[in-house]
């Protein structure tokens, strides 16, 4: 027999909860859910959009009745619970229905706030909490004139909007001296007033409502100042209250909200709680975002997986009024110690203001300009160091040098056909379609169902754009974000367990960790070989099925399955003798493609799998090795011609880089890793966009750390000055070390300095000389396994390496009977 | 119905990896999964013909090595989102022999 598991409230987080428990297990209890509402569960964020006019009910509904019945889910729909009988196990409903439980699953959302003035009662005030509500307001639409909202909240904001869409002469009352007082600070809301008010929206501020008057209808509202004004509607939007009513008669403990723990578990074990009505570390949440985390957390319990926990929420607001863009996160005021970073535009309706301690940002109010609010969000949660930015910030993260692709900011202005994903050819329609069909709620659904944004990544953010167009806002994403599909545990999680844990291989950190999958996924597996190489250098023996089939066959594999050979040039310098070589080796095995790279080198392409060995065999005899162009590796290291030969350069910027080259290659890294030295200023090898560049100067060599010149261009931080050779590969092996020690698996050193600060990296490199030695001793110590040719290996075929290198052959060759 | 032709042994194969039957219609990939099962597939991925048998090996499926598609190595389908079959071949170990149901004869090595 399966446990039953009773749901009390069908709204938003309940059900993502007993989704995300059905993907776990479907299988595990009996599942019962009471709505008190008479439908499937619908998207109550999508209400002010509905009310607006711009979508229908049928548009917001998540699952309706038959998704329930498909998976086998009793739905009470239209049934309020009024007990829950501890002592007996059952639940009770209002009708009489009884229902025994094992476990119970409280999610009942919050009530709207009424203020209990004369006349709150009256038909015509209504609140804006549900589906009933808004059939209310439209219905009222068609029949008056006059609608008062009482709140300028976000909600009341919301419900004004819509009202006057609907046709309605809105007039807001509000208590305080300024609009969303709670999400904006004075300016801001100015100026969202006044935006409004040139839409017609009429504002009553500073003002209390001391009776709400009318014949068996509202008619009108009298202020404390003794005024009246006309009212046919009535929309009291002044806030919301945890609804615990019914785990209070039940005596479960409640303060503000049903009270529960990391684990979503309330004071009675049998009861989990999630949504508005919790209370959790002292807070509770009306936003979407933390309660699908609550959720997430609460079916990973009930699936009996029980390792995660719930740590609380940072959260973001955004207004749903088309045509104002308004965001706010976090601490919007100042306060002792901190300070303003503000832009003030009111011409152009632009504001922005940034709260900032330290080098940290605190909080975020963006007005007219919201492009940049999941930017700051995300600086904000990660707790990032800004100061190397600060003077720039407010310009936007377009400022820091993102170019490439990046620029297109309005989703909602382009065509359905206008492709979104450049990598896979997804068009905005598409991305609509599978959103709505599949009702796809995260930036990883989409990835998983649409293929957008799966690859490079760099249209994310017109992605989450139409996302948030479609369903609502879900910018918060878990604070942390899993390694991949397989776990729920982190990057920085998995490698702190493989050192403290000593967990050497990948089967013994899947054991460990409780990985979801038998042997992994082609994301993870690829992140743990690397992480067990960097923890165990020597010590750990590589996983060649673990390996991208590049790194496996040590080659680039084609779009025709044909691979393609670079031959390491150091520092971009060769001989007659290497040239005639490649040529030699081109001729021989009629190799079609012969090409110059743009990492200063010469490309081999269209090599076929099992020429490879034999390939490999001629350069190694011609005294070269492999270039690693396949790797998450040391790739190049470009140089110009320095003062060997230019009449401007200030050292042997030629000699440096083949030095460096000739220390670091061969090495694996969490991302691959380019470099360049240049011999003046002119800078000649573009060391300013590599993740490790040297300028040489008069007076020694300029270090540069985290560029990029790809997908998004990023120029280099400038990490110090030093003044002799032997300095700048101590500092190269360091930087390289502590790279390879905390970036996450594909994480370039571009974004991972963004992450954790340039600051950070200079505490570690170029602050503390002690821990300078030691990461560039234990980079030398990791390259002393790193530094065999792995071509040299399997063209050479030893027994050690005989099952590696027959798999460049064919198992056996047929020719049809 | 055609013979069921010995193409090589287990050991052949390394766990979670793959091996190619060279055919004159196409490769075939082998691939054996950590519970010592073999499974064998066109070597072309549905979406643009990438090698499958590049891939990474895992559970009962394998990722192309080209732009990801997962394709399980039961039935040859693609696992959603992804749409696209490729051919699965009749296939049995008996005695560390990997046998394929295939109307076709060696050309190149012997097989022991
Ligand atoms: C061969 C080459 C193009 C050429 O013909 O010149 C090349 C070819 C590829 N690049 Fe590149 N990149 C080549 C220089 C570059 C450069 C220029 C440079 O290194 O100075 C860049 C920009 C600099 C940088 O990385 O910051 C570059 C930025 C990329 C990126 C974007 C990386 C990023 O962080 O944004 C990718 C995609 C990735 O790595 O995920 C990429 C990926 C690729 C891949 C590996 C795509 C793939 O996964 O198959 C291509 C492999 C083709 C092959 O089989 O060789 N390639 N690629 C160049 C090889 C240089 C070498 O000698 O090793
Ligand atoms: C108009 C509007 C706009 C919003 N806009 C946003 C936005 O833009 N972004 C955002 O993040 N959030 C927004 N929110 C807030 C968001 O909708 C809520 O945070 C979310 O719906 C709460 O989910 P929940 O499951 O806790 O509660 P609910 O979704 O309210 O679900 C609780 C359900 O339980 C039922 N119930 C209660 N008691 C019982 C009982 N005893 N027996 C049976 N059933 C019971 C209720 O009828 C209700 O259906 C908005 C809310 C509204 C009303
Ligand atoms: S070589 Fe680089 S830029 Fe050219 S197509 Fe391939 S990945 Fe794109
Ligand atoms: S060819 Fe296999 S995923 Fe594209």
């Amino acid at each position: 027999m399966r446990e039953k598991l009773v749901v009390i409230g069908n709204g938003m987080a309940g059900m993502r909860c007993v989704e995300e428990l059905l993907k776990l297990n479907p299988d595990l209890y009996d599942i019962t859910v009471f709505g008190a509402e008479p439908y499937g569960n619908y998207n109550r964020i999508l209400l002010s959009p509905v009310l607006a006019g711009e979508k229908t009910v049928d548009d917001i509904m998540v699952n309706d009745l038959a998704w329930y019945a498909e998976n086998n889910i009793t739905l009470h729909a239209n049934k309020t619970v009024v007990e829950i009988d501890r002592r007996n196990h059952r639940i009770v409903a209002s009708d009489g229905t009884v229902e025994p439980y094992d476990w119970v699953l409280l999610a009942t959302g919050s009530d709207p706030f009424v203020i209990p003035v004369p006349g709150h009662d009256l038909p015509g005030v209504i609140t804006f909490r549900d589906i009933h509500d808004v059939d209310a307001m439209i219905d009222a639409a068609g029949q008056y004139r006059n609608a008062v909202v009482i709140g300028g909240g976000l909600l009341g904001l919301e419900a004004a909007n819509g009202l006057m869409k609907q046709g309605m002469d809105v007039t807001v009352v509000h208590l305080m001296d300024s609009l969303m007082e709670r999400q904006l600070d004075a300016t801001a809301g100015g100026m969202l007033q006044r935006s409004l008010e040139e839409r017609g929206m009429k504002f009553r501020l500073s003002t209390e409502t001391e009776a709400i008057l009318g014949d068996g209808r509202v008619e009108k509202l009298r202020f404390k100042d003794g005024e009246e004004i006309p009212a046919d509607l009535v929309v009291m939007a002044v806030g919301i209250r945890p609804n615990t009513a019914l785990a209070q008669k039940a005596g479960i403990h409640c303060e503000r909200g049903v009270v529960v723990s990391d684990t979503m578990q309330t004071f009675d074990p049998r009861v989990y709680a999630v949504g508005e009505c919790v209370q959790h570390r002292g807070l509770t949440y009306g936003l979407v975002a933390p309660l699908f985390e609550q959720g997430k957390v609460c079916a990973n319990h009930l699936a009996r997986r029980s390792y995660a926990s719930y740590q609380g929420s940072v959260t973001s607001t955004k207004l749903k009024v088309t045509g104002i863009d308004l965001f706010s996160a976090g601490e919007f005021l100042s306060a002792e110690g901190s300070e303003e970073i503000v832009l003030s535009d009111p011409h152009n309706s632009v504001y922005k203001k940034l709260v900032v301690k330290g080098d940290k940002i605190l909080g975020a109010v963006l007005y007219g300009d919201t492009g940049d609010g999941a930017w700051y969000f995300d600086l904000m949660r990660n707790s990032s160091d800004i100061s190397e930015f600060r003077d720039t910030v407010l310009f936007g993260q377009a400022h820091l040098g993102d170019s490439g692709t990046g620029g297109e900011d309005r989703v909602s202005a382009l065509p359905d056909n206008a492709e979104i994903c450049g990598c896979n050819g997804v068009c905005k329609g598409d991305i609509s379609a599978a959103i709505v069909e599949k009702n796809l709620f995260t930036l990883e659904d989409v990835r998983a169902h649409t293929k957008a944004s799966s690859s490079c990544g760099s249209c994310t953010g017109l992605v989450e754009q139409l996302l948030a167009s479609i369903v609502g806002d879900y910018s918060t994403s878990p604070k942390q974000k899993p390694l991949c599909g397989c776990t729920e545990h982190t990057h920085d999680e998995v490698r702190q367990t493989i050192v403290s844990q000593s967990l050497k291989s990948i089967p013994a950190v899947i054991e460990f960790l409780d990985w979801q999958s038998p042997d992994g996924c082609h994301v993870c597996r690829p992140a743990l070989n690397y992480y067990l190489i960097c923890a165990w250098p020597g010590e750990y023996s590589d996983d060649q099925q673990s390996r991208f089939i590049n790194e496996r066959a040590h080659a680039n594999i084609q779009k025709d399955g044909t691979y393609s050979v670079v031959p390491r040039m150091w520092g971009g310098v060769t001989t007659p003798a290497e040239l005639r070589a490649i040529a030699d080796v081109a001729d021989k095995y009629d190799i079609p493609t012969v090409k110059v790279t743009g990492g200063q080198r010469i490309d081999l392409l269209g090599v076929r799998k099992e020429q490879l060995p034999a390939v490999w065999g001629d350069l190694n005899k011609a005294g070269m090795v492999s270039g690693h162009a396949y790797g998450k590796a040391l790739r190049t290291v470009k140089t110009c011609v320095g003062s060997e030969w230019c009449r401007f350069g200030t050292q042997d910027s030629t000699a440096m880089g083949v030095d460096l080259e000739k220390m670091s290659w061969g090495t694996w890294t969490p991302h691959k890793f380019k470099m360049a030295v240049s011999g003046c200023p002119r800078n000649c090898a573009e060391a300013t966009i590599k993740d490790f560049g040297v300028v040489a100067v008069e007076s020694g060599w300029e270090l540069h750390v985290g560029g990029n010149g790809g997908v998004k261009v990023r120029a280099t931080d400038l990490l110090c000055k030093v003044k002799t050779a032997e300095e700048v590969k101590e500092y190269c092996g360091a930087f390289l070390q502590l790279y390879r020690e905390e970036a996450h698996y594909l994480e370039r050193t571009a974004p991972w300095i963004e992450r954790v600060g340039l600051a950070h990296v200079k505490d570690r490199v170029v602050e503390d000389a002690e821990n300078r030695k030691q990461l560039h001793a234990r980079f030398l110590e990791s390259q002393k396994y790193a530094q065999d040719d792995p071509w040299a290996e399997r063209a050479t075929e030893t027994s050690a390496t005989e099952t590696v290198t027959r798999e460049f052959q064919p198992i056996i060759e047929l020719e049809s009977v | 119905m055609s013979d069921w032709l010995k193409v090589g042994t287990l050991e052949d194969v390394p766990v979670l990896g793959a091996r190619v039957v060279r055919t004159g219609a196409g490769d075939i990939a082998l691939f054996r999964t950590k519970a010592d099962e073999i499974f064998a597939l066109d070597d072309r991925c549905p979406h643009k013909e990438g090698p499958l048998s590049q891939g990474i090996v895992h559970d009962k499926s394998v990722t192309c090595p080209l732009h990801n598609w997962k394709i399980g190595l039961t039935t040859g389908e693609a696992v959603a989102p992804d749409e696209g079959c490729v051919r699965t071949y009749p296939v049995k170990l008996e005695g560390g022999g990997i046998y394929l149901q295939i109307a076709a004869k060696p050309v190149s090595r012997a097989v022991g």
